[in-house]
């Protein structure tokens, strides 16, 4: 290696940290005057999430337009990268509160928003979470963390109860299941969920007769799906994420598996263009309960024209989950401050906990937040995947098709 | 429990297993001879499974076919990497060899992430969800091929090791380095053709792999890992012992699968690994040096 | 002296730097001295002793698991915390050197063993229901307006000045090391363990050593990680990522040197955030970009300053050969 003449390590890392460093010690943006809101989205658009972290920025980079047409309210978005790493996370958030954020929204993982919303608490400026489970989230006490998002608990819930209700649209009686889960957060949940509120669902009359948890990095689902289908139940319940979804879903079919059907209480996964791309014919007729964007809804048709003038590669209905609630997070700060007529935190806050709207994206009562900053009324979608696309099913006030259960490849063994 | 149920699942173990030896036959290659421990596979892998996908994308070509393409340039890409990148590396100590390619790594996962996006993708062939059923056994058909693929690719290299001049005095440096060089064998070029038949080892499977799963920018890691137990538990630089470490890999994931928990059976795989590690490091079919 | 001068300096800097800054620039540098402690950590199994370690997040997860399992469950707080969070790890990194040593594993091997347990450790934790499973471990976070040391409830500076006490500890503990008898043996073992043996050291005991004071101190990181952030889950603390991170700022720093670890942690957090704010600034809105570039500058570092960033600056400063 010839040592020629270039810049030092040294001094090249001195001027990157000097760079850093003079950013940093700035003097704070002191400009609080009422015209702009800055919303500091925190997503994770690289590494692990990077799928959902990316759609859900769709979201956030067409509520701008929208909400200056609907509110006439001046929105900046300012976007983070939390990496898909709680360390990354939590510095982002100190930075985007640096930068002058008046307001955060993020961050799809549970322990990223949890980072983030301790951050938000400390520095007095509120969080709307668009999208993560954990109930945890919301029983801290905080005053400045708001989720307009189901918890695991909500999403249990509202999943099975649709199961019962696909049944019941139907006619068909199902009386046994072999449930697979994947052992991640979710997973977890579900099953908890399951086991505690199942005996106590009377609509639901189907027994599990096996439970079979996976690893969400495995490869090759085979021995999983090998035991499932010797299990010789009804139907198959499954909570999955998009790529174990896949390669289970071929699985059944290289095993010859034909149960009367595969419904998923509102994972992730099946919903995804890709499922639907890759598996072609296989993917129709699977079922899934994710909470939902509402077809019907009364700003819908808004957010879908911006949202396909805006990515004219892309289809809504694969994104309208994650760019929905992330435009609902952002429509909820820019309401309050429409309310509030400042940008200041704490009028924010105190704007956002008064906040009651009711023409929404997604499918739900109206955006009201309780006491601990947690919005009760959003619901769930029966989902099924038909000609190739996801389809509302259930409720039928908001449905785009009729329920197929069970599906036509089933036969009686 | 039935017997059909075993036998279905220890033949799908067996299978996945040859494949799984497949992909770790180019580290085994590389490791055994170089000695360079490459913690940028899973991403090599990756990368060649972004090749077959693209080029099923433009030409429909059949990803079987398309190994054979794939596998020639990552031959080179292998070559110019140790040559040119790696070779300093030999003689420095473990931690920097495993920070140049960890370096490596993060810059492949991530210009991936930029050009192709977070989505998965993959092939989609005609027979790809086909199986033959034999009784109560059905048989994967792309396993099968994907598994054929293995046996082949071994056996040509093991034959190129055994039997030609150049498998040979590549063999006498990885026994004997110094020796090697007295005898005045170019050194630097044969371990820069080992790189190349490793990295071209991986082309494959990714190819074949493409069969299977779907392609992501964050899938290397684990098959890193994967790679590495396998080539432990098989033997380092033994080419025959990648696939039964690919095969024991396997089969014994199904069995826990099966028995066990199968959300735990990785862990049982980590277990074989330390057991191993501890009790004959050489792995089943290497040699102690 | 000269040594000392510059330190003084820099530690009168670091204790003076929340005066200064904002909460922005303190979570940043929180972040470094928490990679500068846990390199710090590690370079005792590596660099004093020689035996290279890729499975460190095991000891993190396990120090902070079992702290926050007993604050959790049994309401007992940080500080009764962290003796059972040492002892764990001791006794796990006891364990590992053990078998490993006892056969005579070493180099990669030694490597690829510590992942495996590592990993081993991670999906275990996944199926531990009773710490939370893959859902995670959440401890309640208390108020952060003043500090409370008892449980490690407070301010961004109070956990600021808690990571720089432990950094400075772990500083001193290892300049201390380094003159005594143990540092030493280390470095005879590391330098040529057959001679060493054969000179009569007993380097099973020397080995074992370093691997359970590295372990040990780990743990405190381990502890700090889940009381800072209050919330576990084992696919991100057990995750072999984290394990790359804590090895990144002492190699690029400089292994077996004393500063290096501390140097290294401190380049490496400012230089990724200053890349993201740069790339941003540069308007490459491109998730990845940071990531290459990232991985570009450490494969220079790696190429062009094989012992580390340290040794070069060292000797500018005149701090001679040792330190």
């Amino acid at each position: 290696m010839t040592q020629s003449k270039r810049i030092s390590r040294r001094q090249f890392n001195t001027a990157i940290a000097g760079l850093g460093a003079a950013s940093a010690l700035a003097p704070f943006g002191i400009a609080r005057a009422a015209s702009k809101l800055k919303v500091g989205v925190l997503l994770p658009r690289s590494s692990y999430e990077a799928l959902i972290g990316q759609s859900c920025q769709l979201g956030a980079d067409l509520a701008p337009a929208v909400l200056k047409s609907m509110l006439g309210v001046d929105i900046e978005i300012m976007n983070a990268d939390t990496e898909s790493n709680v360390n990354t996370a939590r510095t982002r958030a100190e930075r985007l509160i640096h930068e002058g954020a008046h307001v955060l929204v993020g961050a799809f993982d549970s322990g990223q928003t949890a980072a983030i919303a301790q951050v938000a608490e400390q520095r007095g400026v509120p969080l709307v979470v668009n999208i993560a489970a954990a109930p945890q989230i919301t029983e801290q006490g905080y005053k400045y963390v708001f989720r307009n998002f189901p918890t695991a608990i909500d999403l249990v819930r509202n999943g099975l109860s649709l199961i019962g209700d696909l049944f019941q649209a139907t006619g068909v009686e199902a009386r046994t299941a072999v449930f697979m889960h994947v052992n991640d957060t979710f997973g977890q949940a579900m099953t908890g969920g399951i086991m505690k509120t199942l005996p106590h669902l009377k609509q639901l009359k189907f027994k599990i007769v096996d439970t079979i948890a996976y690893d969400p990095a495995a490869k090759d689902l085979s021995v999983e799906v090998s035991r499932a289908k010797a299990a010789n139940a009804d139907f198959l319940l499954l909570v999955c994420r998009l790529n174990d979804s896949i390669v289970l879903r071929r699985d059944m079919v290289k095993q010859r598996w034909h149960p009367m059907g595969v419904v998923d209480p509102g994972s992730p996964g099946i919903y995804e263009e890709q499922f639907a791309k890759s598996l072609g014919k296989y993917a129709n007729y699977v079922v899934d309960n994710p909470p939902w964007y509402n077809p019907k809804g009364a700003l819908t048709g808004m957010v879908e024209e911006a949202f396909r003038k805006r990515n004219p590669g892309e289809k809504f209905v694969y994104h309208g989950l994650n760019a929905g609630y992330t435009f609902e997070a952002i429509m909820i700060a820019a309401d309050a401050f429409r309310r509030a007529g400042s940008t200041d935190p704490k009028a924010l806050a105190d704007a956002i906990r008064a906040t009651d709207i009711d023409k929404r994206v997604m499918l739900g009562g109206p955006i009201k937040f309780n006491a601990k900053g947690q919005v009760e009324g959003n619901l769930s979608a029966c989902v099924q995947i038909l000609d190739g696309v996801p389809k509302v099913v259930l409720p039928e006030y908001a449905a785009e098709a009729k329920p197929v259960f069970p599906w036509p490849e089933y036969k009686k063994a | 429990m039935s017997a059909s149920l075993v036998a279905n699942v220890v033949i799908s173990g067996l299978l996945t297993g040859l494949v799984y030896g497949l992909m770790a036959l180019g580290l085994s290659v590389i490791f055994g001879v170089v000695r360079v421990v490459n913690f940028a596979h899973g991403e090599m892998m990756t990368v060649a499974m972004y090749a077959a996908v693209l080029l099923f994308g433009a030409f429909k070509l059949d990803p079987i076919l398309a190994a054979l393409p794939v596998a020639a340039v990552f031959f080179v890409i292998g070559y110019a990497l140790q040559a040119g990148l790696i070779n300093p590396f030999i003689t420095r100590p473990e931690h920097s060899q495993f920070i140049l390619l960890v370096a490596v790594a993060t810059i492949i996962t991530n210009v991936m992430l930029m050009v192709f996006g977070p989505d998965a993708h993959s092939v989609q062939t005609d027979y790809q969800l086909d199986s033959w059923a034999i009784g109560q056994i059905i048989v994967d058909k792309s396993r099968v091929y994907a598994a054929l693929c293995a046996l082949g690719t071994t056996a040509g290299l093991f034959a190129f090791f055994r039997f030609s001049r150049t498998g040979t005095a590549i063999r006498a440096c990885a026994d004997n380095h110094l020796g090697a060089l007295i005898v005045g064998l170019d050194v630097k070029h044969l371990y820069a053709l080992t790189f190349g038949l490793g990295a071209a080892c991986v082309a494959v499977a990714g190819c074949m792999m493409t069969l299977l799963v779907e392609v992501a920018p964050s899938v290397g890691p684990s098959y890193t890992l994967l790679g590495f137990v396998i080539v432990i538990v098989g033997g380092l630089g033994s080419m025959p012992g990648a696939l039964l470490g690919g095969v024991l890999i396997g089969v014994s994931e199904a069995m826990a699968g099966l028995f066990i928990d199968p959300s735990a059976k990785s862990m049982f795989s980590f277990a074989l690994l330390i057991v191993v590690l501890l009790f004959r490091p050489q792995g089943l079919l290497g040699r102690r040096t | 002296m000269r040594a000392r001068l510059l330190l003084a300096a820099l530690g009168a800097g670091l204790i003076a730097l929340p005066q200064f800054s904002g909460n922005y620039v303190l979570s940043l540098a929180t972040l470094a001295l928490y990679f500068a402690f846990t390199g710090q950590a590690w370079n005792v199994m590596m660099g004093f002793a020689g035996q290279l370690s890729l499975g460190h997040s095991l000891f993190v997860g396990l120090g902070a698991y079992a702290a926050a399992a007993l604050f959790v469950k049994f309401g007992i707080g940080p500080w009764a915390g962290l003796w059972l969070a040492m002892a764990i790890c001791v006794a796990a990194g006891a364990a590992i050197g053990l078998l490993a040593f006892r056969f005579g594993i070493s180099g990669v091997y030694f490597a690829l063993l510590t992942i495996a347990f590592a990993e081993f450790t991670r999906i275990g934790f996944d199926h531990i229901g009773w710490l939370g499973g893959p859902g995670g471990l959440f401890l309640k976070v208390g108020q952060r307006t003043s500090w409370d040391l008892a449980d490690l409830r407070g301010t961004p500076a109070m956990f600021y000045y808690v990571m720089l006490a432990l950094t400075a500890g772990a500083f001193a503990l290892c300049a201390w090391l380094l003159k005594s008898r143990a540092g030493y043996y280390w470095q005879a073992i590391r330098e040529d363990e057959d001679a060493a043996r054969a000179l009569g050291i007993n380097t099973f005991r020397w080995k074992l050593l370093a691997v359970a004071i590295s372990a040990a101190m780990t743990s405190l990181a381990g502890v700090f990680f889940a009381f800072y952030y209050n919330n576990l889950f084992p696919e991100q603390i057990f995750h072999i990522s984290q394990s790359i991170e804590i090895i990144l700022g002492p190699i690029v720093g400089g292994v077996g040197t004393l500063f290096g670890p501390i140097l290294g942690a401190v380049l490496l957090t400012t230089l990724a955030d200053s890349l993201t704010n740069l790339v941003a600034a540069m308007g490459l809105d491109i998730p990845g970009v940071k990531q290459v570039f990232y991985g570009v500058i450490l494969l220079l570092v790696i190429m062009f300053l094989p012992n580390g960033i340290w040794p070069p600056i060292a000797k500018r400063l005149g701090l001679g050969r040792k330190d």
